[in-house]
């Protein structure tokens, strides 16, 4: 291929799971593991090939527990990792997963999800895993998830993932489906000098043996290894300053608290919603990614026939975006939540309209076969009659 | 006047810390060997990171050595060391697993980073039994012995680490005990040195747990004294019949060899070659 550099040819018509490779690299993803699985493997037969192309790293690992192990390793050696999988490679890395939130280990990892519970349907579009990245690892913690519902938002979503983890030291799901990961579609790519990138905050040098490495709010700097700054790394509960202490109440709680308030009190950051004839909405669509996608043609279709309708679409469902959801609840009298599982997201939805309009939950016939127009608009319809 | 001497190795430690181990361990003995390779290479210590796993060899490092330490999950230490090592090729990364680490729950890791001769160094402390969570059965324990979850003894067979590590590709491979604390630390010196995935196996005393399993409990100097009258060099071994061998502990420098590409050292080639296309 000609164009090895992505910023040489503005768009191209190609498969969201390269897209998400590409915004990787763009991102300035140096490092990249993984093992194969469907519907994910395209993202490593690309990143095999670039990764090499870009001075980086491709390592395909024994398993998906190890993928993890390096992608969390590799950010400690100070480059920008990523691995992509689907739902079986994520039950298997849960449990480092949460050793990245806790040591506060900037890493995308991506889902492209698939039929489930265990094997399943390798190739059948589902939004099945749409609570693991939040609840998937034991313990309490707070996590960044993106949704994307197209190759071009596998790019731009990609990108942003990067930027977030970076950010906030913290671990940055992409969750895909089998569908966006495959289907093929225009992407421009923006230029090089387009593209705003954070940089973690580093420690820049060492600070002696209590040095704040840990549990700040507003993200402690990450001491990089090989620097001589003697990095106190455990995934033991710890203190600001890494030593570890597992006998005092007062340490977890400290810890718990901090590790989630990193991302919580940055909500208004991380928190991405997009919102479509809203104003005058009575009845709101809430769904996301694929399905999104059919919920807009519908809610375009139902304007055309005068009805008010609007859609809401969370971008980031990680953390929750309880307040734009509330606010919407205040809004509009009904909220149908429209997403391919039977209601992993609808309990929340309920919970932040607390009340506020009436929540339907309308999950496609046939689950993986998405929504036939009708279903919905019959549904809306009927609602708004 | 009171005469103080430092001791030779404080240098390398955190301070502040509260060793972890229990009195007897052999945890202090590999520190040592570790820390005194170290020394007389005389390499500069920010250049080392150590990867530690869950159980007690996991705090051999973590968090008492004054570099940067990485203390993760149980048996996936050698898999975070090699996106470390890929990552930061300048490092020599030394990992401190246990036998569980690398004979159970990690034994996927370890056998794929001999394969790829990842440079890496895993001293391995195989004391045979499952400590720190209270004496359960190894895949190292020898065959028939009673532990908290084999109370009729056990019926596996065990693994040999080092005969694992070699089978794999491993391409420097020793195994030493406790007792033999000097050739420890040489072979330590040599496995840091040694450009490629080298593994150190060492048959360490667990006195609290294994010491019961084998009526030593507590005893940590007889213990010792057993590795002492249990092993036989691998120059000796070689000549030795498999019942002369029999509940012997083989030691010494089983592999080393040379000249057998080096995984970081491929991915910097396939990187040249890449860029000149």
């Amino acid at each position: 291929m000609q164009n090895k550099k992505y910023s040489i040819r503005k768009t191209d018509f190609i498969q969201g799971n390269i897209a998400c490779a590409e915004g990787a690299i763009a991102a300035g993803c140096k490092f990249f593991a993984g093992y194969p699985i469907t519907p994910a493997s395209e993202i490593a037969h690309h990143m095999s090939r670039r990764m090499f192309e870009e001075e980086g790293t491709f390592i395909q690992t024994e398993d998906e527990i190890a993928a993890i192990a390096n992608i969390i390793g590799a950010s400690w050696g100070g480059v920008k990792s990523m691995t992509a999988t689907s739902g079986p490679g994520i039950s298997l890395m849960l449990e480092n997963i949460g050793l990245a939130v806790v040591t506060e280990t900037p890493c995308v990892i991506v889902n492209v999800q698939r039929g489930g519970p265990s094997t399943g349907s390798p190739t059948i579009a589902f939004q099945g895993d749409m609570l693991q990245p939040k609840f998937g690892s034991h313990g309490e913690y707070q996590i960044i998830a993106l949704v994307p519902s197209s190759p071009q938002e596998m790019f731009d979503f990609t990108v942003t993932a990067f930027n977030k983890a970076e950010r906030y030291r913290v671990p940055v799901f992409i969750l895909a489906d089998a569908l966006v990961g495959h289907m093929r579609e225009r992407v421009d790519f923006p230029f090089e000098d387009e593209i705003v990138l954070d940089e973690r905050k580093k420690l820049e040098t060492y600070q002696g043996t209590h040095q704040k490495i840990f549990l700040d709010e507003d993200v402690a700097p990450m001491p990089i290894f090989g620097k001589g700054l003697k990095a106190n790394i455990t995934g033991s509960t710890h203190k600001e300053d890494g030593f570890r202490n597992v006998s005092d109440p007062k340490i977890m709680d400290n810890a718990i608290k901090k590790l989630s308030n990193k991302i919580l009190k940055h909500k208004e950051d991380i928190i991405a919603v997009e919102e479509k004839y809203l104003e005058d909405a009575e009845v709101a669509i809430f769904s996301y990614g694929l399905v999104y996608r059919a919920v807009l043609e519908t809610v375009n279709t139902a304007r055309s026939e005068g009805l008010k309708v609007g859609s809401f679409r969370p971008i980031t469902i990680w953390p929750f975006p309880q307040e734009q959801v509330e606010e919407l609840s205040k809004k509009v009298k009904t909220i149908i939540v429209c997403e391919n599982n039977l209601g992993q997201i609808y309990p929340f939805v309920k919970a932040a309209a607390n009340g506020n309009a009436k929540i339907i939950f309308l999950p496609p016939k046939i689950l993986g076969a998405l929504y036939k127009q009708e279903e919905i608009l019959n549904k809306i319809k009927e609602v708004i009659s | 006047m009171k005469n103080t001497v430092e001791h030779p190795l404080k240098k390398y430690f955190r301070g502040e810390i509260n060793y972890t181990t229990c009195s007897g361990c052999g945890n202090g003995i590999i520190s040592q060997s570790i820390l005194r390779a170290i020394d007389e290479i005389a390499i500069i210590f920010d250049q080392i990171a150590f990867v530690s796993g869950i159980g007690c060899s996991g705090w051999i490092p973590s968090p008492s050595f004054n570099t940067d330490v990485l203390h993760v999950t149980h048996g996936r230490s050698i898999a975070f060391a090699t996106g470390l090592k890929l990552a930061a090729p300048q490092m020599k990364v030394i990992v401190c697993a246990g036998d569980g680490d690398t004979g159970a729950i990690g034994g996927n890791h370890f056998i794929h980073a001999a394969r790829r001769n990842i440079d890496l160094t895993v001293v391995c402390v195989n004391n045979g039994i499952f400590g720190m969570t209270g004496g359960q059965v190894a895949p190292t324990t020898p065959y028939n012995s009673v532990t908290t979850t084999t109370p009729y003894g056990s019926i596996e067979r065990p693994f040999d680490l080092s005969n694992l590590a070699i089978a794999a590709g491993a391409t420097f491979v020793a195994r030493w005990t406790t007792y033999h604390a000097r050739s420890l630390k040489n072979s330590i010196k040599k496995a840091i040195e040694h450009k490629g995935f080298s593994f150190i196996e060492v048959i360490s005393q667990c006195p609290v747990q294994y010491g019961k399993v084998i009526g030593m409990r507590n005893d940590p100097v007889s213990m010792l004294m057993h590795y002492k009258e249990c092993a036989v060099n691998i120059n000796k071994a070689k000549n030795m019949s498999a019942d002369e061998l029999k509940d012997k502990i083989i030691v010494g420098e089983l592999v080393e060899k040379k000249n057998i590409p080096e995984l970081t050292d491929e991915i910097k080639r396939l990187r040249r070659e890449v860029s000149r296309k």
